[in-house]
């Protein structure tokens, strides 16, 4: 089995590129399969269903989703295995900008939207830069220029990475990116071991263990502060 | 330069040496407090594990990225390899499997080719096969050629430069600058540094394609339906890095489309053409007719096609006067413009 991790940030078009180059591999009689990893909501699971691609889904709740994430994603793959996926998609939503729950050695997709402003690129981290593909969304409603300078910047950020234009509602792009999402000479057999590519941002302060009252008194561990005279 | 060389020089020192460093250096966060005179190994060395967390900062995840940033750059810069005098498709199957009409169809910068053919019947996959650089490995098994050889596997895998550039109908401007501000940035992404002249003769090309004039301060999201599809051609035309140009139809109102296909074929591109309507699709040298997912023939413009076109254009000239007329408050009369 292939596993490949692909996140970006929320209605960033992650689900529609998915189902998009899903449709390709199918085509190819490739079993795929999807896993989805959100916060509080989603109904993706049901486009996923349509699609006839099977699907589990994890919420992580009062969690930080990231750190859900490594928690489940070994079952998952297992999951996988069972039912004799070529392609297991995980797919998870980058919620804070700065995580990066991207696996040594297996395939990382961020996919990213023309729409989310010309910054965007240099503010996300690790979701970005340590991805091995970029898929850049939304080319066909912004101009040529706009691309080019979203593009240029994403490169800047991550000179490594193939960066290529897919539209989920079209499909242009698509059926490229699925050729570089499954490769037969990749054989998963288990994650345990596998190292994610970056550490998650520690913290365990009051807040995390379900403190709600504000105020110096009620901060406990892992506080941080602001400077707030010589900012 | 070898790693080592690399960890010696300083930003500073490095930007001098490749300006397109500029935009690498931007987007590292991690160094934004420290001295960019000092080496990169001297910047190393300051940098505790608290700091490198918080910005999530590994040293050699930089220096990979920065040797990658450099010997991509130098790929490009200056490389006869992509200049494209010639783009060239050889023949794959349609939807059925049959073999395409054609032997091979050429393209040559300054040249126009329309496509034509029911929605669905495979242009934007004609399209996606030229972006991706074809090799047999689309489900059109059609194979792309650039100056007539196998083309540099950079094309298809670089994130800097795309071989087709796109202007369709729903395209819109979403940033908020002023158009002056919004060429510089894009210039700057080209790494064109003295963009000045270059800003000018946009804007004038772009003036001169829609029917009323705009100036540089304006900004981007204001202009009219008409002065933004100007100048996104201009911008294209001048400054957009890509060598192929699509174009999904251009409406018929506020632009001059004649004078728009001749600035792109001013510029050396390669023009291709989505369109159906005949002022359009006569203007080209030759069009590509598509039928059931594959390329079912190649038409030259005929002699006689281009004496229609010359009717088509003076009805057209009709029609645009009438516009500018009415725009001007005056009452039509039948003879006005015979």
């Amino acid at each position: 089995m292939n596993l490949v991790t692909i996140s970006g940030p929320p209605s960033s078009g992650k689900t529609a590129v998915i189902l998009k180059a899903a449709e390709n591999l199918k085509k190819r009689g490739l079993k795929v399969g999807a896993v989805k990893f959100d916060c509080l909501h989603t109904d993706d699971d049901l486009a996923y269903e349509k699609a006839g691609i099977p699907v589990k889904k994890g919420l992580s709740g009062s969690l930080c989703p990231d750190h859900y994430f490594v928690s489940n994603i070994e079952a998952v793959a297992a999951w996988g295995m069972e039912e004799g996926f070529d392609l297991l998609v995980s797919e998870s939503a980058g919620l804070c900008n700065r995580c990066s729950p991207y696996i040594k050695e297996i395939k990382a997709v961020c996919v990213i939207d023309n729409l989310s402003g010309i910054n965007t690129p240099r503010k996300i981290g690790p979701m970005l830069r340590m991805a091995d593909i970029v898929v850049i969304t939304k080319g066909d409603i912004v101009s040529q220029a706009e691309r080019e300078v979203f593009a240029a910047g994403v490169y800047a950020v991550n000179p490594g990475a193939v960066i290529m234009h897919v539209n989920g509602l079209t499909g242009q792009g698509a059926y490229e990116l699925s050729t570089l999402l499954f490769d037969e000479r990749t054989k998963l057999d288990t994650l345990k071991g596998k190292k994610l590519r970056f550490s998650m941002p520690s913290a365990l302060c009051s807040y995390c263990l379900g403190e709600t009252r504000i105020g110096e008194s009620y901060q406990m561990g892992n506080v941080r502060k602001m400077d707030i005279k010589n900012n | 330069m070898t790693q080592r060389e690399i960890l010696q020089q300083s930003p500073q020192a490095l930007i001098e040496k490749y300006p397109f460093l500029s935009a690498f250096f931007e987007g590292q966060h991690w160094m934004s407090k420290l001295n960019p005179e000092q080496s990169l190994a001297d910047l190393f060395a300051l940098i505790d594990d608290e700091h490198a967390e918080d910005h999530a900062f590994d040293v050699q995840d930089f220096i990979n990225q920065l040797m990658d940033f450099i010997a991509e750059m130098k790929v490009f810069i200056g490389n006869e390899t992509f200049q494209v005098h010639q783009l060239s498709i050889l023949p794959g199957t349609n939807k059925s499997g049959e073999p395409e009409g054609f032997e091979k169809l050429v393209f040559e910068p300054r040249t126009i080719t329309s496509i034509v053919g029911p929605t669905g019947s495979g242009k934007s996959r004609l399209l996606a096969d030229i972006e991706w650089v074809a090799q047999g490995d689309t489900p059109t098994q059609r194979r792309i050629l650039i100056n007539e050889e196998l083309p540099d596997n950079a094309w298809r895998f670089s994130g800097n430069r795309k071989l087709v550039a796109q202007l369709s109908q729903n395209m819109n401007f979403v940033m908020d600058l002023t158009v002056r501000e919004f060429l510089e940035l894009h210039a700057k992404s080209r790494m064109v540094t003295d963009s000045g002249d270059l800003i000018k003769r946009i804007i004038s090309a772009a003036n001169e394609l829609a029917g009323e004039k705009f100036s540089p301060d304006t900004a981007i999201t204001a202009l009219s339906g008409g002065q933004s599809r100007a100048l996104m051609i201009a911008d294209t035309a001048l400054l957009s890095q890509s060598p192929v140009v699509l174009i999904d139809e251009i409406e018929n109102a506020g632009i001059d489309r004649k004078k728009a296909l001749e600035i792109l074929t001013g510029e050396d591109k390669i023009v291709l053409m989505a369109t159906h309507d005949p002022l359009l699709a006569l203007m080209a040298d030759q069009r590509i007719v598509i039928k059931n997912g594959g390329i079912h023939r190649v038409i030259k413009t005929s002699a006689e096609e281009r004496t229609l076109l010359s009717e088509l254009e003076q009805a057209d000239l009709k029609q645009q006067q009438m516009r500018t007329a009415l725009r001007s408050g005056a009452v039509l009369q039948r003879d006005m413009y015979l």
